[in-house]
């Protein structure tokens, strides 16, 4: 092995290494001491959004399709909610098609999204722009 | 001896080019007539069949080209090629039973890998077949390794660590956990782009030592510098995607110190802009030259945009709109596209050759395609802008009537998409057909 080699190789091993350590943080840490667990019904509504392919037309905090809405929020916007978001499920309004989704499903859908909208805010207005072009988020614990 | 297998990835990476961006455009047709296919085929499965096509070409053109000039063009002696044989057809039965899991609605994965999770088992194997042959290869018969063999090795093993982290949400521990969960999938995919990058940008210092007939430029300290800048953002680089999601500070924090380092990428660039111009034998490869000045475009344009969204400030503002969705068009069609159509005129011009009459095609095609991406890509700018406007200015209107308002940005983005699918397929055709013509004699 050439010397140029074993200094590439030296180099790639403390990337790993820092790699490593980095991805365990990532894994382990949570957003604040109380994160946010879905029960048995939101991951079953997880399943179901999943199954469905929602995030090819929806977004959750701007991640996902464009062709819908971001529903991070939707559950506690004003005038939307559990009943608007259950009459959109079976209705096929434009591009979106007519689930069939059952009274229990759609019950689970509104809790998976109840939970995403408890985590925080998208978009998020309340956020504090820095000098240094960082943005300070408002989280939703800081009530 | 041929390498047919090579050949065969070459062939099944253009076909799913040309029939991935039919899809993209059958999915952009649902922007302007939300009722049309609704019934047979939906936006929500569409869109997953388009994207899994293109990615499926940017991974079996940049495995192809690898096995390719290993074996053609440096000459070296495969560890196996019985293994190699057998990730093509792990490959390809991969690639037909993902399309049945489409066709049959079993889409219980996420964005970018909707198939059915079972199937990333094979896939998995099949990367660590290409993983095995590429290293035992490599290391028996290689000493001092160019900075693209390092690339290439590196994109594959990352593949790998990135396609299995992009399913951690399989255990309860992730999934159950909204923010984690959103942040781990993030992370792979930014990744997991970066590792394909890895192959893509390996691809294209390798074809520009072939074309200057100078190896310097993949052994040159400052080629490494690169190598190296670019392995810390594939690792710790991806946090754009979630600047906006809750996750702890500091997550975010790193990212955005990472991927301001990319700012030296971009001086670079300038810096040299003209001098590798003039440095070129272009005369050697004239296609594959022309193919890499565009892609200098490309990354020139996508990394300024990149930067900028890069920046929390100004990310906070594109997040979610179709300002991001330019860029991913930006990078897979303007850079990643054109460095592996450089890369397959590349591996024509050793098999075969074009006549004036269609190499006249060519170029013309390469203009059409230019010109059609610049356009579709401004009406993206355009779209995201007016979303990001509506987002944070104009949230007294629907979303529904926000979208009603896009309805003529759209429409120059369905008809540029046309454009530029014709352009694609005047230049993908005549390299298919010879690629075809070469495996049949």
């Amino acid at each position: 092995m050439t010397k140029k080699t074993t200094y590439n190789f030296l180099i790639i091993t403390i990337l790993i290494t820092f790699f490593a350590v980095f991805n365990g943080f990532i894994y382990t840490s949570n957003e604040n001491e109380n994160p946010v667990k879905l029960t048995e019904q939101a991951m079953h509504g997880q399943r179901l959004w999943q199954e469905n392919n929602c995030w090819s037309c929806h977004q959750t905090y701007g991640l996902g399709g464009y062709l819908g809405p971001d529903l991070t929020n939707i559950y506690s916007a004003e005038n939307k909610g559990p009943s608007y978001i259950k009459a959109f499920l079976n209705s096929g309004v434009k591009a979106m098609p007519k689930f069939n989704f059952s009274e229990e499903e759609k019950n689970a859908l509104v809790t998976y999204l109840k939970f995403i909208d408890s985590t925080g805010y998208y978009p998020n207005y309340k956020a504090k722009f820095k000098s240094n072009g960082w943005v300070e988020l408002e989280y939703k614990n800081e009530k | 001896m041929k390498n047919k297998a090579a050949i065969i990835f070459l062939i099944t990476a253009l076909l799913a080019l040309l029939i991935g961006v039919f899809f993209g455009l059958m999915a952009a047709l649902q922007y302007l007539i939300p009722e049309f296919l609704k019934e047979i085929i939906p936006f929500h499965k569409m869109r997953p069949f388009h994207v899994t096509t293109v990615i499926t070409w940017i991974v079996l053109s940049a495995t192809g080209s690898i096995y390719f000039y290993l074996t053609q063009v440096e000459k070296l002696k495969l560890f196996s090629n019985k293994l190699m044989k057998l990730h093509l057809g792990i490959f390809l039965i991969t690639g037909l039973g993902i399309y049945l899991s489409y066709i049959f609605g079993k889409m219980d994965g996420r964005e970018y890998l909707a198939f059915t999770h079972i199937l990333t088992i094979p896939i998995l194997f099949g990367w660590l077949l290409f993983g095995i042959n590429y290293f035992k290869t490599m290391l028996k018969q290689i000493n001092n390794w160019p900075v693209y063999y390092w690339m290439w090795g590196t994109g594959i093993v990352f593949m790998i660590i990135h396609l299995t982290e992009a399913h951690l949400w399989l255990f309860p521990y992730f999934r159950e956990h909204v923010i984690k969960d959103l942040t781990v999938q993030w992370k792979s995919y930014g990744s997991f782009v970066g590792s394909w990058n890895m192959l893509v940008y390996g691809i294209s210092i390798y074809l520009m030592s072939k074309i200057k007939g100078d190896d310097s430029i993949g052994r040159n300290k400052l080629s490494f510098f690169f190598y190296f800048l670019g392995l810390t953002n594939l690792m710790f680089g991806w946090a754009h995607h979630t600047y906006i999601v809750p996750t702890l500070p500091w997550i975010r924090f790193v990212a955005y110190g990472v991927s301001m380092t990319e700012w030296i990428i971009l001086g670079y660039m300038i810096y040299e802009w003209k001098k590798n111009l003039s440095q070129t034998k272009k005369e050697s490869y004239p296609l594959t030259y022309k193919f890499l000045v565009t892609t200098d475009f490309w990354i020139f344009i996508n990394l300024i945009l990149a930067l900028l969204f890069s920046i929390p400030a100004i990310n906070f503002f594109t997040h979610g709109t179709h300002i991001t969705v330019a860029h991913s068009m930006g990078t897979t069609i303007g850079i990643n596209t054109t460095i592996l159509l450089a890369s397959l005129l590349f591996i024509i011009s050793k098999i075969s050759i074009f006549t004036k009459k269609q190499e006249k095609i060519i170029k013309r095609g390469l203009w059409g395609f230019n010109i059609t991406l610049f356009l579709f890509f401004t009406s993206l700018l355009i779209a995201g802008a007016r979303r990001s406007h509506w987002m944070y200015a104009g949230n007294d209107t629907s979303f529904s009537s926000m979208q009603d308002s896009l309805f003529w940005v759209y429409m120059v983005f369905f008809v540029f998409g046309m454009a530029l699918t014709t352009s694609i397929s005047i230049i993908g055709l005549p390299i298919l057909k010879k690629l075809i013509n070469y495996l049949r004699i």
